[in-house]
């Protein structure tokens, strides 16, 4: 227990305490604090456990940085894991546990692991674990559970969110000194300005060290500037964090509207994709620990850390400090410290040869130092680091600007812009807050002589480490993933020196923190080792998020149930009515079949083809695809993209047609109809919808821009019924009191005040009539034709019995028989194809498309049903020679009846093969026979 | 080639670790090579390594940044055979007999993971199409496996089984023998073992041209120098147009990119590859805790390696759509990866027009699976200028004769694919 | 995300736009079959400036020429397509 609250100050709301607990155990906070101030207040010094060892841990940072003390913020499907407690602002009743160990934080038995760390070396698992996979397997299952960090989650998370677009002028990322004065500057000239904080509160380095900025306290111009943005039209965005700075600058912010653990009113949190004009980045920078033995034993924290608990959260963690460093940083922070009654244990200024070698204690309890040339043990239980500080360059980096080395900085500072972003202030390498003013004003179009003025003096938080004579071989550099310098140093002796093998190699960076503490301090490392420039080592690539990103908010509106949208046809009511099986095709969703109370799908859909085979049934086919294509040349189009004849069909006729691809492949099939002179409809697959509007677009557009047509997607201005079946003629006639179309003709037609076509075509065998109405006007049309089908005997049907009565007509269909890789020639079609015009008509003659022995539509015929996706085999055991694309039964009758594709085709005609299914055991003899089964010669249809 | 153990392991703990040698040498390029080629990712290490290992013939390795920096170290470690032409079936079955026994052969942990790719089907007619891959499979004696809705739900308890579903899940297919790898660790234990057996591994050496005469190559050109060789071989994932174009070549290739993305790790959660008929998304966890997640490619050419950040905004949504519980994990790092997309989504391992020059490459997305074979075979063709009897399905000259290997049946651009 | 300035729509982002092809390999019906297949299957998939023929799908739906660096994204032109001769 040494941390502790002082009794004023800070920029809490002490008139608002909250309550939340740690592991069970209650706590009190104030509005304003984060979990780690809330319990470093509280005297709490150990969070949480390190990755690899399971070594305990406190806190090392102030904010995003914080490679330690991660917790799971909630419960149930609300919790977060790995959340960090220095970026986590505590809500009443916030539930946080700790994570990684077990039985308890204190008490973790994995710990055990540490003792073994000797043969644990960085890349040990490489080394070992041999004996075949099967025994991987085995050792692989303890090492997942002992990895890992926080719970995995178990349950739908409730909560929503949402994404947003925003344009503007500028866009500043950073509210401190430099971002405000950028942002004041670009809105007083009139730019839309957005401003984005990650923090709760604006100001950023205001908020922990006073000045006055144009005469008042910091903190109160920060709240200024942001009031005066607001008026001005702008908008400033806190607890928002810039994390993808992508192509043609366009950025992506996380907005958290409530914090981890928390539940919230309406949205999570939102993400803002930003296209911004210009992009000021004033992000400022991470200080780094210093290496040596012990430096990441709970109580050991970045020295800026500890000034913005004091500051700004009015926290002590530490009663008697040790403040080490190599930048003035440090006697800020001790200035700090002993305004706030700590005492000052030691100052170790590496900058004057001083050494910090060890901290011992978990909490720490005191440090070994050479101070003046003299090695000595000193008792304390806060040791307060600085190790220099790395400016922010992830933004810059992503946006594909070039880094520099920076001597003052140890570490890289953007160069060369590559879109139109700018870095300013601290990020920049700038030093006092003067110069940080003046930057950021003229950055957002100020003039040099109108920038904020400040009183605070020249200090300089430039500095590299001095590396200290004995080599610190367990000091930590990654904190999260237990990576020591002596494992960076393994990894280079075995031959890992690319900066991109010492990461993946030791896992350097590749924690929750991302590196943002341990990146400089490993190369610098790898550096030393190399004896090159840390320059000429160079740095691993910047990619997004900046930091973790929940994958709720990536999804936002458009995930989980709303990955893709649902398409309801104008009938799906009717259908209700009835309670359809429904089968997804594509967005659609379609009647499968229309079972009676106790009737299994089997038996539903055989009474349905019965019904059409015998008296007539009614099925919707609104989804399928139809273009209507006019215009003096349309039948010339039409002859580009369909592979039969079109030009010679005569007025109010249509026939079968289907389309190549270019390469030749089938890409669909339908019918096209002559509506007119100069007026067409097409139809084709639901599936292929899409893919069919982007192909007549191009043909129209790209190879025949000059033909006079127009290409209209019409899929959903007509809803489409068919109605098929002996007594269908009688029935349609009966309603329109008008002479139907002979097969494969077409009349315009109106229906219960609906005017549309009706096209004379058959799918299922039978006679059988479409009739196309709009949308708006189908409805109607549907019920009567509904209760004139069922008063008749007839029946609906859906899906399963269309696949029965066309599988039994031998009609192929896009994605099984038309499977992408066959040809007209392979489906039987050739006869139909024209000679040439056609897309995809000259990649036909290629040798391999032309062979006997590909695989070509035959018929199969079985006593029992044969399994559909079976490969087809000459006798048991063989290799495959096909497969069955489709399969059925008879409608009337009994036997399995399937199409296939099968090598060789029709020339195996009446050859005995077996259709084998491994994954299903089943086995059936069948027979190979021309794929029609019923009514070869169409006498059912042709008038 | 040993050295790697648990004793070994315990004895450096006990010395300091002082005794490990370098994984790899660094050598300086010699004048001449039998064979050169051009690519250390885990394709040309491991064409270097059989070639080493069956072949008398020296060898280099070219690599003009850092060995598995290409797409052997940004893919998503997914490792199986289950297609659906007997084309792929035949060489990733080759690839994954050898992945089963790759650890033991490099002497090198490359953590092959044989957890199960499980692929689900969302519908009846999912379920057909899987049956009909599954059953291929079988016939051609690789392990597949239906899954009732059930099993599924008993494999993968965190998937989303409910009828509410987007895509509600009707059941499965799984090949038990596939699952993940550690991938860097693939290129390392490659490059460790043919360095031991007397390959030169040379990085940080980019191949600025070629030495053609008389419709033959006899060498290279690169940043450190000529090299001559009698055979040379590009295996430049990504690149492979580009390196093709500086022997006056073009290719059925375009470079696209594809993203991937992991959360912060978490304790285990799905114990199996996950990936789906209709969803376009696929998950696993790493031995680590991290949810690794992918999708499709971003659909344009492009060598930038900066994804469009919607590409992985989709496939949070979808991945949430299987498993809801996805949800407030965080991403922690995403990553491009330059692919050649092909012509018809098939490889293209065959020796050029030009004499000598031989090519490995358009592996599309789905590359890192057949690292194995594809060195196994390319190896043989550059020992002895055949082309190995499972590549000859891959060649060069396929588009001109219409023999395509279009496992996804969508046509000859890449972007569709 | 590209920023693609649409001559018809304005600046748009890549998200509304489908890239179609390379110009190169834009066919007209009934080339001879081997020049097909040497135009269809074989691309330049240069590493810089690149001739493309996108499509505003989720916009106006022009088919558009665009001249974009493959390495850089930077883009050069966008012209609503001419069909040539």
């Amino acid at each position: 227990m040494s941390g502790f609250r002082l009794p004023d100050g800070g920029r809490i709301d002490r008139s608002r305490p909250i309550a939340f607990s740690f592991d069970g155990r209650v706590y009190s906070g104030f509005a304003g604090d984060t979990l780690a101030s809330a319990l470093l207040a509280s005297g709490v010094m150990i969070f949480g456990r390190s990755f690899k060892y399971h070594r305990p841990r406190g806190v090392l940072g102030a904010a995003v940085e914080e490679p330690n003390a991660l917790v799971t913020a909630g419960q149930g499907g609300r919790a977060e894991p790995n959340t960090r407690a220095t970026d986590l602002f505590i809500s009443e009743g916030l539930s946080v546990t700790s994570q990684n160990r077990w039985p308890s934080l204190a008490v973790d038995l994995g710990a055990a692991i540490g003792l073994a760390a000797p043969f644990l070396p960085a890349g040990f698992y490489y080394k070992t674990f041999f004996g075949g996979p099967r025994l991987w397997l085995a050792y692989e299952h303890l090492i997942r559970r002992a990895a890992g960090l926080g719970p995995a989650p178990s349950e739908p998370d409730p909560d929503h969110y949402e994404h947003r677009a925003a344009f503007c002028d500028v866009l500043v990322i950073g509210s401190g000194p430099a971002g405000l004065a950028a942002a004041d500057a670009a809105s007083a000239a009139g730019k839309r300005v957005m401003l984005v904080e990650q923090d709760i509160l604006p100001g950023g380095s205001l908020l922990r060290d006073a000045a006055t900025v144009s005469g008042m306290p910091g903190t109160d111009w920060a709240a200024t500037v942001c009031t005066r943005i607001l008026s001005r039209g702008g908008r400033v965005l806190t607890r928002t964090t810039a994390t993808g700075y992508h192509d043609h600058d366009l950025l992506t912010l996380i907005e958290r509207l409530v914090e981890p653990g928390a539940a919230p009113s309406a949205i999570a949190q939102r993400l803002w994709r930003v296209r911004a004009g210009q992009v000021i980045l004033a992000v400022g920078t991470i200080e780094r620990p210093m290496l040596f033995t012990g430096n990441d034993r709970p109580g050991v924290m970045l020295s800026s850390a500890v000034r913005t608990y004091i500051e700004r959260f009015a926290v002590v963690p530490g009663r008697r400090v040790i403040v080490a460093g190599c930048t003035d940083d440090m006697t800020l922070t001790a200035e700090s410290l002993a305004r706030a009654g700590a005492e000052i244990a030691g100052l170790i200024d590496t900058r004057k040869g001083d050494a910090l070698l060890a901290a011992q204690g978990a909490p720490v309890t005191a440090v070994t130092a050479m101070i003046a040339g003299r090695k000595q043990q000193i008792r304390c239980d806060l040791v307060a680091m600085s190790g220099g500080f790395t400016p922010s360059v992830h933004l810059h980096s992503q946006a594909g600007g070039d880094l520099a080395w920076h001597d003052g900085c140890g570490a890289f500072i953007p160069s060369t812009s590559r879109q139109s972003q700018l870095t300013i202030g601290a990020a920049s390498a700038a030093e006092t807050l003067a110069d940080v003013l003046a930057q950021g004003w003229c950055a957002g179009g100020g003039n040099a002589g109108d920038a904020p003025v400040t009183n605070a003096p020249a200090s300089s938080w430039h500095g590299t480490a001095a590396q200290p004579d004995v080599t610190p071989r367990k000091a930590f550099v990654d904190f999260q993933n237990d990576v020591t310098a002596s494992d960076l140093d393994l990894a280079w002796r075995e031959g890992y020196r690319s900066v991109e093998h010492m990461k993946r190699y030791t896992t350097l960076g590749m924690a929750t923190d991302q590196g943002k503490t341990s990146n400089i301090p490993g190369l610098m490392r790898l550096s030393a080792n190399e004896a090159r420039a840390p320059a000429e080592v160079g740095l691993t690539t910047f990619r997004p998020p900046y930091v973790p990103v929940t994958l709720g908010v990536l999804a936002g509106e458009d995930g989980g149930h709303h990955m893709a949208p649902r398409r309801r046809m104008v009938l799906h009511a009717e259908h209700e009515r009835h309670a359809p099986l429904w089968q997804p095709l594509g967005y659609w969703h379609r009647p499968r079949a229309y079972p009676r109370a106790g009737e299994t799908l089997h038996a539903s859909a055989h009474r349905e083809a019965r019904a059409v085979r015998t008296t007539m049934g009614l099925t919707d086919v609104s989804t399928l695809a139809k273009f209507d294509i006019s215009g003096p040349d349309a039948a010339e189009f039409l002859e580009i993209v369909c592979a039969t004849t079109v030009a010679k069909l005569g007025i109010g006729r249509g026939r079968y047609t289907f389309m190549l691809r270019e390469d030749g492949m089938v890409m669909d099939d339908g019918t096209v109809w002559r509506l007119g002179e100069t007026h067409f409809l097409l139809t084709s697959s639901t599936g292929g919808s899409d893919r069919m509007d982007a192909h007549l677009s191009y043909a129209r557009s790209i190879l025949a821009p000059k033909l006079r047509v127009a290409v209209v997607n019409v899929q959903e201005h007509w809803a489409a019924l068919a109605l098929a079946g002996p007594q269908a003629r009688s029935t349609i006639e009966a309603m329109t009191g008008a002479a139907a179309p002979r097969h494969m003709g077409a009349s315009a037609v109106t229906i219960e005040g609906g005017a549309g076509w009706l096209l004379a075509a058959s799918y299922s065998g039978e006679r059988a009539f479409e009739l196309y109405l709009p949308g708006d006007r189908m409805v109607a049309a549907w019920r009567a034709i509904e209760t004139a089908t069922l008063a008749a005997g007839g029946a609906l049907y859906g899906l399963e019995a269309l696949e029965l009565l066309r599988i039994e007509k031998g009609h192929i269909v896009v994605g099984a028989e038309a499977s992408g890789r066959t040809t007209p020639q392979d489906l039987g079609l050739r006869k139909m194809l024209r000679g040439r015009g056609f897309i995809g008509g000259s990649a036909l003659a290629r040798p391999a498309l032309q062979s006997v022995d590909r695989e070509a539509l035959v018929g199969l015929e079985a006593d029992s049903a044969i399994p559909e996706g079976a490969m087809l085999l000459s006798e048991r055991g063989g290799t495959p020679i096909g497969h069955v694309s489709s399969a059925g039964e008879r409608i009337i009758g009994s036997g399995g009846i399937a199409l296939a594709l099968l090598q060789g085709g029709m020339l195996r005609m009446g050859e005995q093969l077996l259709v084998s299914s491994p994954t299903r055991g089943i086995e059936v003899p069948v027979r190979v026979v021309t794929p029609v089964f019923y009514d070869a010669a169409g006498d059912r249809y042709r008038d | 080639m040993r050295g790697y153990s648990a004793w070994a392991l315990l004895r450096g703990g006990l010395g300091g670790h002082r005794h490990w040698r370098p994984a790899w040498r660094s050598p300086e390029p010699r004048k001449q090579y039998d064979v050169i080629i051009i690519g250390g990712g885990g394709h040309g290490l491991a064409t270097a390594y059989y070639l080493a290992k069956h072949h008398r013939v020296s060898v280099a390795v070219l690599e003009r940044a850092w060995l598995g920096g290409g797409n052997t170290g940004r893919n998503t470690t997914i490792v199986r055979s289950n297609y659906r032409l007997p084309a792929y079936q035949a060489l990733l079955e080759h690839s994954l007999k050898l992945w089963e026994g790759l650890s033991d052969e490099l002497n090198y942990n490359v953590m092959f993971s044989q957890r199960g790719a499980l692929f689900l089907g969302h519908s009846d007619s999912d379920m057909t199409r899987l049956a009909e891959r599954g059953d291929a499979l079988r016939c051609a004696g690789i392990d597949a496996e239906l899954m009732t809705r059930e099993a599924v739900a008993k494999l993968v308890p965190l998937l989303d089984m409910s009828d509410k579903a987007r895509f509600p899940i009707a059941g499965g297919m799984i090949q038990r023998r596939g699952g993940t790898a550690r991938h860097d660790a693939v290129a390392w234990g490659y490059a460790r073992a043919a360095d031991a057996l007397g390959v030169d591994i040379i990085q940080q050496c980019e191949v600025t041209g070629f030495a053609i005469s008389g419709g033959r190559v006899t060498g290279v050109e690169t940043s450190r120098g000529a090299i001559e060789a009698d055979r040379v071989g590009i295996v430049v994932a990504g690149n492979s147009g580009h390196v093709a174009g500086l022997a006056g070549l073009r290719l059925p290739v375009e470079s696209q990119l594809l993203q991937a993305f992991v959360t912060e790790p978490v304790k285990p959660m799905i114990d199996t590859v996950i990936m789906s008929q209709s969803v376009h998304c696929y998950i696993s966890q790493s031995d680590k805790g991290e949810i690794v997640l992918g999708g499709d490619p971003d659909q344009y050419p492009t060598y930038s390696q900066r994804g469009v950040p919607m590409r992985i905004e989709e496939v949070a949504g979808q991945a949430i759509g299987l498993v809801p519980a996805l949800s407030k994990l965080r991403m922690l790092r995403s990553w491009a990866g330059t692919t050649d997309m092909t012509c018809d989504g098939g490889p293209i391992i065959d020796e050029t027009p030009i004499a000598n020059l031989h090519i490995n490459g358009g592996w599309c997305y789905g590359g890192f699976k057949a690292t194995c074979g594809s060195g196994w075979v390319f190896a043989e063709q550059l020992a002895t200028g055949d082309v190995h009897p499972l590549a000859r399905p891959f060649s060069l000259d396929r588009f001109a004769t219409g023999a395509m290997q279009d496992e996804a049946a969508v046509g000859p651009m890449p972007n569709h694919r | 995300m590209l920023l693609i300035n649409c001559p018809l729509c304005g600046p748009r982002a890549q998200a509304e736009f489908n890239f179609e092809r390379p110009v190169e390999t834009i066919i007209g019906v009934d080339v001879p079959t081997a020049e097909l297949v040497e135009r269809l299957y074989t691309r330049t998939n240069a590493r810089g400036p690149s001739a493309e023929l996108w499509r505003h799908a989720r916009g106006c739906r022009a088919w558009l020429r665009i001249e974009r660096h493959t390495v850089t994204h930077v883009i050069a032109s966008v012209a609503v397509w001419e069909p040539q001769s």
